[in-house]
């Protein structure tokens, strides 16, 4: 393996850990968003409240890392993909803007109104962000990123049917895992009816997902032959694993075990990230730039594998400091002395 | 003020310098509060376990709990800037990416970093044991200062790059990271921000509590309010005058082009005078108005009025600064912000020397109230000074910011443009809004749960008993 290869696999990780731990965020913020008026949804909405606020808005970290890491060891490929799709990619970060800021705002606005206003843009954001980090690498997928300032077209580069049905699988897939936690979370909790809710949701959630999935390599088969032949001929074990580990989950969900679920879905996510990863190898931009050619200078890869390692160390354990704490409270805690 | 160098600029340029001078601008508002609030909550933290001080440790909690807030907003509008790097200028992260983009690597980190122990920290105040919970908050500001470092870094590279060489077919080559990182700008640079983060920070939390005091709270609570991060800030304005010196020299030595529109020196020379203010006229090349003190730009660049300072006919045309009254006013304003908060703290150390006491007239206190938004405003104007002053090189002498602007069609930009200062708005409203919010609660119901903050704790009330209460009824 080469040291930009390397970096690379770096790179397919980090897209890896940004999809297991947004992905079902994104989720609950549609559903939040169709729960009805302000009486009719205020259960569901409280259940998405309590399983969905310690999962963290700084998951975005994972998105800033993932845009540092590739501008310094493929700016090339960075560039092109950046100014190609900028309708799409501005699009997805004012999702990102709006969730964030409605987050941060809602946890302390103090009248109705305010919250009621606060979860609507959470919920629109939910659904931009996912829809258009998707069509994104669906217009990478398809091969319409050439290299060059803003060389592609505006428009075709991401409204096609290969990038509007890979936004629309990254919607419905977030859909489906969050409805899967919120299954399990209900059960934990002992609400029946949130848990039909919920259940039915994510069967619904889950065909769609499907579907779209489909529609995306049949686009592809029309669209990008070589790019469907290399999902098929290459990715097939990855993309078959990836779709059984996330059925598992719907199932775990309905024994309500919880931790196995998360590790499940995660399998999953993982799993149709490596697909495509192994699909493009070796191309940064299909089928213009390879990874060697749209390499930055060997010294600046080593420090990012550095980099990376040091990130590594000190970051998970870290978290894995925090992640005890929140669970010592969630045991340990009571209720009449904590308030 | 339009040179026909800027007319000839592509059109993309206005609108992505507009909106990257915009989201910056606020996102370094935000800054000195990830910076410097979590270094005074520790004090103040450190102050009431040690003493057994409830009123200290209550400011700990808030000041927390603000600092969270903050910090969420902080990373969105990072998330922002992150992504402007690629849509807005890709001629710098295409090309260059590799040189400077390790010191972001390093701030990645330290961001998540000091994202993780904040939720650390708010998580902490009713589960761990008091020092167990300072001491694991005490790694916050200096995880902050690493992170300070790293984007410090990144910028005084773009003002005094080093650590490559451009090849033959103009790309970088022998490229050394060190050599990035350590540039010449660095320590001046590093410096003069992060005590002008923790003066920001200061003045601005005292600020609130000057205003309690305006309003007859003078209870313990309030003092410790404003003493704390007043006393902070007021021992960093005399050396935020020494450093902020000494970055002048060093920039009238490394960036002579930004020296010369900062002090707008038209023509090279010795015996420069200093204008204070006044407007420059690039038809004619010359200054209108303003107030012009004979030698002291000399003396101030170079320790004698005999110091030669280069002006703008020592510049190539097409590297002329462009916006000269800009980064001239703003320097001013920024001297003259420093100035006055030097007399605000002289007359705090004499009350303080004399009476062991605060002064208690009104005017000081006001004077105290406007010290947190003075701060602001000169380090805006900082920003001004360095990011404007650099112009039109995006990296000075190496790339000019018309050549690494993006090629997307400039109607679309000013579509995305106009989309941020909605939104920007919006969270610029609600955030204050909730900072107010936050604190008329704490003032109406001294010891409510104040958890609900992003990055904290689940809301325990809310846990089970509301889904099955919701149930049985």
């Amino acid at each position: 393996m080469t040291t930009a290869e390397a970096v690379a696999a770096v790179v397919l990780a980090t897209i890896t850990i940004y999809a297991c731990t947004g992905v079902a965020d994104f989720g609950a913020g549609l559903w939040d968003l169709t729960a009805g008026g302000r009486e009719r949804g205020r259960r569901p909405r409280e259940l998405i409240d309590i399983a969905i606020t310690p999962v963290w808005e700084a998951n975005h970290v994972w998105l800033i890392f993932l845009l540092i890491l590739t501008w310094t060891a493929f700016g090339t490929a960075f560039a092109a993909i950046m100014t190609t799709l900028y309708i799409p990619l501005a699009l997805a970060l004012l999702g990102i803007v709006l969730r964030a800021a409605s987050f941060a705002i809602r946890k302390d606005a103090a009248r109705a109104g305010a919250r009621h206003l606060t979860g609507w843009l959470f919920g629109i954001g939910s659904v931009l962000t996912p829809f258009f980090l998707g069509a994104t690498l669906g217009a990478v997928l398809a091969g319409r990123v050439p290299v060059g300032n803003a060389a592609g077209n505006q428009l075709t580069s991401w409204f096609n049917p290969v990038s509007l049905a890979t936004g629309l699988l990254a919607v419905l897939a977030g859909a489906f895992l969050s409805a899967v936690y919120l299954v399990a979370e209900a059960d934990r909790r002992g609400a029946t009816d949130l848990r039909d809710y919920f259940r039915v949701r994510a069967m619904a959630a889950g065909v769609g997902a499907l579907i779209a999935g489909a529609a995306t390599l049949g686009a592809l088969l029309a669209d990008q032959r070589e790019m469907f032949d290399r999902l098929m001929g290459r990715s097939w074990p990855l993309l078959l694993l990836g779709v059984l580990a996330l059925v598992v989950t719907f199932g775990l969900a309905l024994r309500g075990r919880v931790r196995d679920l998360r590790l499940a879905a995660a399998f999953g996510v993982a799993a149709l990230v490596g697909a495509w990863g192994v699909a493009q190898y070796p191309y940064l931009l299909p089928f213009s730039l390879t990874i060697s050619a749209g390499a930055g200078a060997t010294v600046t890869l080593q420090w990012i594998l550095v980099c990376s390692l040091v990130a590594v160390l000190l970051v998970l354990p870290s978290l894995g400091l925090l992640f005890t704490l929140d669970q010592r409270e969630r045991v340990g805690e009571d209720p009449t002395t904590s308030r | 003020m339009i040179s026909d160098v800027v007319l000839a600029a592509p059109e993309q340029l206005l609108p992505a310098r507009q909106q990257m001078a915009f989201t910056l601008m606020f996102h370094i508002i935000l800054v000195p509060m990830g910076v410097a609030l979590p270094a005074l909550m520790l004090i103040a933290n450190f102050k009431g376990l040690r003493r057994n001080d409830p009123a200290a440790l209550k400011l700990a909690r808030r000041w927390s709990h603000a600092a969270a807030l903050l910090f969420a907003v902080g990373a969105a509008s990072g998330t922002v800037l992150s992504f402007e790097m690629g849509l807005l200028w890709p001629g710098l992260t295409g090309r260059f990416g590799d040189v400077f983009g390790i010191p972001f690597a390093m701030e990645g980190i330290a961001f998540f970093l000091e994202a993780i122990f904040v939720a650390i920290y708010i998580y902490g105040w009713r589960r761990l044991k008091p020092w167990t919970h300072f001491w694991l908050g005490l790694p916050i500001p200096f995880i902050a200062l690493i992170g300070t470092f790293s984007i410090i870094s990144a910028n005084a590279w773009m003002n005094t790059p080093a650590g490559f060489t451009i090849g033959a077919d103009g790309e970088p080559t022998d490229i050394n990271p060190l050599g990035v990182i350590f540039n010449k700008a660095l320590p001046y640079e590093l410096s003069h921000f992060i005590v002008a983060a923790y003066m920001a920070a200061g003045f601005t939390v005292a600020s609130v509590y000057a205003v309690g005091w305006l309003r007859g709270r003078r209870d313990r609570y309030h003092r410790l309010g404003f003493l704390i991060p007043f006393t902070i800030a007021a021992v960093l304005t005399p050396v935020q005058f020494a450093v902020g010196d000494t970055v002048a020299r060093a920039v009238f030595k490394d960036q002579p082009a930004k020296f010369a529109a900062m002090e707008v020196v038209t023509r090279s020379g010795t015996n420069q005078p200093e204008v204070l203010f006044g407007r420059y006229d690039s038809a004619t090349d010359t200054v209108k108005g303003g107030i012009s003190i004979p030698g002291l730009d000399s003396y101030l660049a170079g320790g004698n009025r005999d110091t030669y300072v280069q002006g703008f006919n020592d510049i190539p045309v097409d590297s002329h600064p462009s916006n000269v009254t800009i980064v001239h006013s703003a320097f001013d304003v920024m001297v003259g912000i420093g100035t006055v908060l030097l007399l605000l703290v002289l007359w705090y150390a004499i009350a303080y020397w004399r009476r062991r006491d605060v002064p208690h007239s009104k005017l000081f206190l006001w004077f105290a109230v406007s010290a947190g938004f003075l701060t602001y405003v000169a380090v805006e104007a900082g920003w001004i000074v360095t990011e404007v002053g650099r112009q039109p090189w995006i990296v000075y002498n190496v790339l000019r910011t018309s050549d690494a602007v993006t090629a997307t069609p400039a109607g679309t930009l000013w579509i995305g443009f106009t989309v941020v200062l909605g939104i920007y708005l919006l969270i610029g409203v609600g955030t204050v809004l909730v900072l107010r919010a936050m604190s008329r609660r704490w003032r109406l119901q001294d010891d409510t749960i104040d958890e609900s903050v992003p990055y904290g704790p689940r809301l325990t009330a809310l846990e089970e008993p509301a889904v099955v209460k919701e149930e049985t009824s």
